[in-house]
């Protein structure tokens, strides 16, 4: 294993800025080579990312692997998997961390079997066996219902990191690091897939990813209507959004794009306030991060009163009117 | 046009955290024995997905379900779904895979099966919850895949997919064969119907095993896997819930208004 040195890291930008999910990646991976004495290598491929690049030193980059070209417009799997493998090729690293993001989870798992390795999808926490000087990744599994801890034992350990879980060090304006092109002919025939088209479907208003207070609604809601009560109760406050389970989401009451779990957006407000929902280990792993869990529900048996710090044991449609009145009184006061 | 759906069985993942016990000594889960095995639900979407096409077009549609002691009873669902054969990869050497083991299985299992012009499979298994082991088979095929689909067409040879992305959609294109896996976006699937019964009941499964498949027992299961769980456990979320009380229903709910406001939350 002395031939493999160093973390890779599988850079995401965002209008041309480097995306949160790096930085706290760079954060993981510094500790991590540090521990090692080795290097933190990123790999940035797009198209006028420069500025990105420099923001890569300054969290804590050694090295920046750039594929910076007007052709590469978007996200392209084939393309991205050669820009890895060339990049594996010449650093032998001894891990390898991609975002569990959009690419990341679509990107991953290809490099991996392209590279003969295996990759710990989702992971939570990054640690390092003192013994063996090998990652330990750990992440959930059963929908959340149990934890378990990874060694991949094969290099490079590759995972994917699951965003605002690791952090970003201290900006460091006078990091400055090396910049090594990736040579690649942009041929289309190495392409398999085409991008036709991109379609937002976000609604308007506040990201729920962004937003201080969650509501959110399940099954119990009943339907659309009740969702509105939600958004109505959302108004009151500064930073609000309205979020959702995925039965809520199934039944078309709401937009797929709220639904908050561990196929939904994970999520870590302040407030997080539950209605109408069970509390199933698949929708608790998306919203576990809050820091005050409230949730409103008929039954007193259900799962999400044990996390949560507030609980209202009630019908909603009772309930939820005359809390919103409340709240407006002393939110005015 | 021949299609082929990996289903995996798993233990109901609706069933209550309480029913799970870790076994230290194994790092296994352990469930009291009421919880039932079912279709991997992303997968009985993937068999709905190859059904909407069947409606289509009248594709033949194959199922691959890889365990062992598989339970006949859930795998034979897609066939009361309406879904044609099924072939069963049921062996002791095939427990303890890891996505590595289990893609590469599979990967050897379509190659036997020979014909195929797309494989579906489920976003991610409600156990393993790792999303790999699609985007693994195609690699080993060396086929072209998008993942998280909540739409498939195909036509002349090319497939056209929406992939579901955090704030939206994309609609990608790819030649056949390819390989896709399903999101619950894509809708409900359809209920098993009774009328097939009878004929799903007489439908046999093929049943491989790894030498069948040109496997060495050192290739799969736990002696074929590169990921090694070395600890598994239940963290404890220790939250002491404060039970809002009052007279009257709405009372309560303004007593909680209250107290967030007094506890400087909201
Ligand atoms: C692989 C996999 C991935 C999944 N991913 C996700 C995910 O990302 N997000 C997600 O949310 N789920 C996900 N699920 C589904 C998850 O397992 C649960 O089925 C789902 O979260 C349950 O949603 P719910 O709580 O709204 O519905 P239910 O479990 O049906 O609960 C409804 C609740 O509403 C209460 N209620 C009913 N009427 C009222 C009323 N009038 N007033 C007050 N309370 C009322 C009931 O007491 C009950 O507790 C996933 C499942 C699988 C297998
Ligand atoms: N044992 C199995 N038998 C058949 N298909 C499987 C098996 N394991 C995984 N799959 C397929 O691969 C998908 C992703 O699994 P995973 O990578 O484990 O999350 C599942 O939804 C199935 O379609």
């Amino acid at each position: 294993m002395d031939i493999y040195r160093g973390i890779v890291i599988f850079g995401e930008t965002a209008d041309g800025k480097l995306a949160s999910i790096t930085r706290e990646m760079l954060g993981a991976g510094r500790r991590l080579a540090d521990n090692f004495g080795e290097e933190v290598h990123v790999i940035l491929v797009g198209r006028g990312i420069q500025s990105a690049v420099d923001e890569t030193f300054t969290y804590g980059a050694d090295k920046v692997h750039l594929l910076d070209n007007p052709k590469v417009k978007e996200y392209q799997p084939d393309l991205f998997v050669q820009c890895a493998i060339q990049v594996c090729e010449k650093a032998k690293p001894k891990a390898f961390l991609l975002g569990h993001t959009d690419m990341g989870q679509d990107l991953g798992p290809r490099i991996a079997f392209r590279l003969n390795t295996a990759l710990v999808t989702d992971c939570i926490d990054l640690t390092i066996d003192l013994d063996t000087k090998r990652c330990i990744m750990a992440k959930q599994v059963y929908g959340g219902k149990a934890q378990a801890d990874f060694d991949c034992e094969t290099y490079p350990q590759m995972a994917t990191i699951r965003p605002k879980t690791m952090s970003p060090l201290e900006k460091d304006e006078t990091r400055k690091g090396e910049i090594i092109p990736i040579t690649i002919d942009i041929d289309d025939s190495i392409i398999k897939t085409r991008l036709i088209d991109k379609v937002n479907e976000e609604s308007h208003g506040i990201k729920l990813e962004d937003a201080d207070i969650i509501i959110s609604g399940g099954r119990g809601i009943g339907g659309p209507e009740g969702f509105q009560q939600l958004e109505d109760l959302a108004g009151l406050f500064k930073n609000a959004a309205v979020g959702a389970s995925r039965p809520a989401c199934d039944e078309e009451w709401v937009s797929t794009k709220i639904q908050v779990g561990i196929t939904g957006k994970i999520v870590a407000p302040r407030v997080y306030i539950a209605v109408g929902i069970s509390g199933a280990s698949q929708h608790v792993t998306g919203c576990s991060g809050s820091e005050t869990i409230i949730a409103i529900n008929k039954d007193k048996t259900a799962p999400i009163f044990k996390v949560s710090k507030f609980g209202l044991v009630a019908d909603w449609e009772t309930a939820l009117p005359a809390f919103a009145n409340k709240v407006k009184e002393l939110i005015n006061d | 046009m021949n299609i082929i759906v990996c289903m995996k069985e798993v233990r109901d993942p609706d069933a209550s955290s309480d029913v799970f016990k870790i076994d230290m000594n194994n790092n296994t889960l352990v469930s009291a024995d009421n919880v039932l095995k079912v279709v991997n639900p992303f997968d009985e979407q993937a068999v709905e997905a190859a059904l909407r096409i069947k409606d289509k077009t009248g594709a033949k549609v194959i199922v691959l379900n890889l365990g062992h002691q598989l339970d006949l009873v859930v795998a034979r669902k897609p066939l009361l779904m309406g879904a044609d054969e099924f072939i069963l990869l049921d062996d002791e050497g095939f427990v303890g895979g890891d996505s590595w083991s289990t893609a590469h299985a599979l990967a050897m299992a379509i190659k036997k099966i020979g014909s195929y012009d797309l494989i579906l499979c489920g976003r991610q298994a409600a156990d393993s919850n790792a999303g790999q082991v699609g985007l693994g088979i195609a690699q080993i095929l060396g086929i072209p895949c998008v993942t998280i689909a909540r739409k498939i067409e195909v036509e002349e040879g090319k497939a056209t997919v929406e992939k579901v992305t955090q704030d939206g959609y994309e609609i990608i294109e790819m030649a056949l064969p390819a390989l896709v896996t399903v999101s619950s976006e894509l809708g409900q699937p359809r209920y098993p119907s009774i009328k097939r019964l009878r004929a799903a009941n007489s439908i046999q499964p093929l049943i491989w095993k790894p030498a069948d498949i040109g496997l060495e027992p050192s290739d799969t299961g736990k002696a074929g896997r590169r990921a090694k769980i070395l600890r598994l456990y239940q963290p404890v979320r220790e939250v002491e819930c404060e039970f809002i009380e009052g007279e009257t229903i709405q009372e309560a709910a303004e007593n909680l208004a209250l107290r967030l406001r007094s506890q400087k939350i909201i």
